[in-house]
C-alpha cells in the first residue's frame, strides 16, 4: 500500500494567542510549534499500523517553508519513511488542497490521510478539497479504518450517530479521534528521521482563494458571579431572569 | 444577490437548517436544494424561513460526498447562484470544501457572522479554536459559506416557497453505507443550546447518573472532558475541546471540569457558562458567568431540584 499523509504544523496548544502588524498576523513570537494532533495521533499512526500489518511506504505531504521541518521530523521519527515539503507558505485551505493534488495525482496513492482539522485554522478543508480536486471520494471525520485488498470499511460521525460504510482505494480520509492511539517516538526513532528523505519540491503558481484580512480577540467575561452551593434557587432565578437562558 | 442554500432533510428540517436558510435569506433571494423523500408538507417549514423556492432531488437517497457535490453544483448552474450557504454539521463538513474546489470558489469554513459587502466579501469565522476570531475575504465571483451552528437566529418571515423536483446527473456514489448506528434522540452537541459537562471530579463512570437527571430535566445534551472520553466513561462524541467537538450553546453548565486552556477553546464560544468546581482556583472560573464552589456530587442534584421547583411555577 502507498499511503499519503497530510501534515500541518499548529502552535502548542497551551500557545498565548496574539497578533501584531495591526492584527494582520499572528504573533508567533514565543509560540512552539507541534504536529497538529489530529493529523499525528490518528492520520499517521494509522497509517503506519496499515502498512506494518499488509506491507508499503507511508509519506508525509506539507505545505510550508522550512520553519515547518522540525515538525516533519518528528513525523518521521513517529515512523514515517519519507517526507515531501511543498516549498511555499500555505496560503489558503484551496491553494494546499491544489498543491498536494498536483503532486499526488500521478503518484497512485491507495488512500490520502489528512487530520479532521488544524486546531489554528479549524477548516476542516483540505481533505475535501483534495479528494474533488482528484475526483476520489472523501470519507469525512472517520473514525475507524480496516482495509482489504482494495476494499476500505469505515466508520465515520453523521448526524445522530455513526455510520459503517465500504469504498474502495484510493480515497481521502479525514481522521478524527478513535482511529488510532498516540504514539510517542522513541530515541532509535528520532536518530532514524535524521536520515530519512525529506524531499523539498517548488510550489505550482496558482493565486489563492481567500486571505485573512484581519484577527481579533474575544470580549473578556466580565467577572463571575459566586452563588452560595446552597442556593440553587438563585442560580436558576439568574439563569431566568438576568442571562435570559432558560 | 442570488443564494443558493444546502440543507440535509432526512426526515425533518432541523434547526441547523433553518439557521442556514435564515441566513442565506439575509443575503439574497434564496433557493433551497435538498434530496431524499422528505415529505413536502415538512418541507414547506423552510418557506416560513426566508426561502423562495425549493428543488428536491428525489433519487439520491444517502449522504454521498461526490454526488451531493454534483447535485449542488448543478443547481447553481440552474439558478445561477453567487453565493452558496452549507450548514457546517457534519455532512457539511464533507461536503463544502468538496462543492467550493469543485465551483472553484473561495470557502469561508465556521463562518459565525453575514458577510460584509461594502469592501469585498467579507465573513468572520472563528479561528484557534474559538481562542481568536478572523476576518476572510473572499477573492472568486462564486463562494461558498459553510456556517457554523447556533451562530445565526432562524427569523421567520411570512414567506412561502414553491416546492420543484430537482434533477441531474449525480454520477456514480462510490461510498456505501451498510450501516446507520444511531446515537439515540437526544439533541446533537454542535446544535444544542443548553449543554450539561462533567470531568474527573466526577470519580467514575457509574456517578454520571446526577449529570443525566440534570440533563434530562432542563432538556440539555450531555458532554465531558477529554480526559474522561479517553479513559472510557463517556463516549469519545461527548468530548468537547480543542481536540473534540467545538460547541456554542447558550447555557453550558460545567461541573469537575478544572478548564484547561485546550478544554475552554471548545466551549467559550458559549453565551453563558456555568462552573461548579470545589477548589475556588479552578482556572475555568476566570471564563464562567456564574460559579459555584462546591461538591457536584451535591450541588448537581440541588441544582435539578431547582429547575424542577421553577419548571412547575412556570406551568
Ligand atoms: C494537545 C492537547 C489537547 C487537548 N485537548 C483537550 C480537549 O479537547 N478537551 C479537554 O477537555 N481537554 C483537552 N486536553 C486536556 C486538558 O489539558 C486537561 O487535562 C483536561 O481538560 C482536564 O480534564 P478535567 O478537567 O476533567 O480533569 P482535571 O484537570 O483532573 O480536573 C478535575 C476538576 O474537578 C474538580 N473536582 C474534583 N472533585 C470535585 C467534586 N466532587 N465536585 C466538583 N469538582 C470537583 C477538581 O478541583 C478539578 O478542577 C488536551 C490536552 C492536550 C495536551
Ligand atoms: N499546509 C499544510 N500542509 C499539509 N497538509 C495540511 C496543511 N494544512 C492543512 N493540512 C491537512 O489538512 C487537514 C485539515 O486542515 P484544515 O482544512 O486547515 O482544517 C489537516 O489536519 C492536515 O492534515
Amino acid at each position: 500500500m502507498k499511503l499519503l499523509v497530510c501534515i500541518s504544523k499548529a502552535p502548542d496548544t497551551t500557545a498565548k494567542i496574539s497578533f501584531s502588524d495591526n492584527d494582520t498576523k499572528f504573533n508567533e513570537s514565543g509560540v512552539q510549534y507541534i504536529v497538529n494532533p489530529y493529523d499525528e495521533w490518528y492520520a499517521l499512526v494509522r497509517a503506519l499500523e496499515i502498512v506494518e500489518k499488509n506491507g508499503g511506504t507511508v509519506t508525509t505531504i506539507t505545505v510550508g517553508s522550512s520553519a515547518d521541518d522540525p515538525t516533519i521530523r518528528k513525523a518521521l521519527a513517529i515512523g514515517a519513511n519519507d517526507a515531501v515539503r511543498i516549498d511555499s507558505e500555505a496560503l489558503d485551505a484551496s491553494y494546499v488542497a491544489k498543491q498536494i493534488a498536483e503532486y499526488a495525482k500521478d503518484k497512485e496513492f491507495d488512500i490520502i490521510l489528512t487530520g479532521k482539522e488544524t486546531i489554528n485554522y479549524n477548516g476542516a478543508q483540505v481533505g475535501g478539497m483534495i479528494a474533488e480536486n482528484l475526483n476520489q471520494p472523501f470519507i469525512s471525520l472517520a473514525t475507524k479504518l480496516e482495509i482489504e485488498g482494495n476494499t476500505a470499511t469505515l466508520e465515520r460521525d453523521v448526524q445522530g450517530g455513526t455510520e459503517v460504510l465500504e469504498t474502495q482505494t484510493p480515497f481521502v480520509l479525514s481522521a478524527s479521534k478513535g482511529m488510532a492511539e498516540q504514539r510517542i517516538p522513541n530515541m532509535r526513532g528520532i536518530m532514524a528521521a535524521r536520515t530519512k528523505p525529506l524531499n523539498v519540491i517548488p510550489a505550482i503558481e496558482i493565486e489563492n482563494l481567500t486571505s485573512v484580512l484581519s484577527y481579533s480577540l474575544p470580549d473578556a467575561k466580565s467577572g463571575c458571579k459566586y452563588i452560595d452551593p446552597e442556593n440553587m434557587d438563585e442560580l436558576v432565578d439568574l439563569l431566568h431572569n438576568e442571562a435570559k437562558v432558560i | 444577490m442570488s443564494v443558493l442554500v444546502f440543507i440535509e432533510a432526512k426526515s425533518k428540517v432541523s434547526k441547523a437548517a433553518l439557521e442556514a436558510v435564515s441566513y442565506g435569506s439575509k443575503i439574497g433571494s434564496t433557493t433551497v436544494i435538498t434530496y431524499g423523500n422528505i415529505n413536502e408538507q415538512e418541507l414547506t417549514v423552510i418557506g416560513e424561513y426566508g426561502a423562495e423556492k425549493i428543488l428536491v432531488n428525489r433519487s439520491l437517497n444517502e449522504s454521498n460526498d461526490q454526488q451531493l457535490t454534483n447535485l449542488i453544483s448543478a443547481a447553481v448552474d440552474h439558478t445561477g447562484a453567487d453565493v452558496v450557504v452549507i450548514s457546517q454539521d457534519q455532512t457539511g463538513k464533507s461536503i463544502g470544501p468538496r462543492v467550493a474546489a469543485k465551483l472553484n470558489a473561495g470557502h469561508v469554513s465556521g463562518a459565525i457572522s453575514l458577510p460584509e459587502t461594502a469592501n469585498g466579501f467579507v465573513v468572520n469565522t472563528n479561528v484557534f479554536s474559538g481562542k481568536a476570531m478572523a476576518k476572510i475575504t473572499v477573492h472568486s465571483d462564486k463562494k461558498v459559506i459553510s456556517l457554523l451552528p447556533n451562530s445565526h437566529a432562524p427569523v421567520k418571515t411570512n414567506g412561502s416557497a414553491t416546492v420543484e423536483e430537482f434533477n441531474a446527473d449525480l454520477g456514480e456514489g462510490r461510498i456505501i453505507v451498510k450501516e446507520l448506528k444511531t446515537q439515540g434522540e437526544g439533541i446533537p452537541l454542535p446544535e444544542a443550546e443548553l449543554v450539561v459537562s462533567a470531568g474527573r471530579g466526577l470519580k467514575g463512570p457509574e456517578n454520571w447518573g446526577i449529570v443525566e437527571d440534570l440533563a434530562s430535566t432542563i432538556g440539555a445534551t450531555t458532554a465531558c472532558s477529554r480526559p474522561v472520553s479517553d479513559i472510557g466513561w463517556r463516549p469519545h462524541h461527548e468530548h468537547v475541546g480543542q481536540t473534540g467537538i467545538a460547541i456554542r450553546p447558550n447555557l453550558y453548565i460545567a461541573a469537575g471540569i478544572s478548564g484547561a486552556i485546550q478544554h475552554l477553546a471548545g466551549v467559550n464560544g458559549s453565551k453563558v457558562i456555568v462552573v461548579i468546581n470545589t477548589d475556588s482556583e479552578a482556572p475555568f472560573f476566570k471564563a464562567a458567568d456564574y460559579g459555584i464552589i462546591g461538591d457536584a456530587f451535591e450541588v448537581l442534584p440541588r441544582l435539578n431540584e431547582a429547575f424542577k421547583k421553577f419548571q412547575s411555577s412556570q406551568n
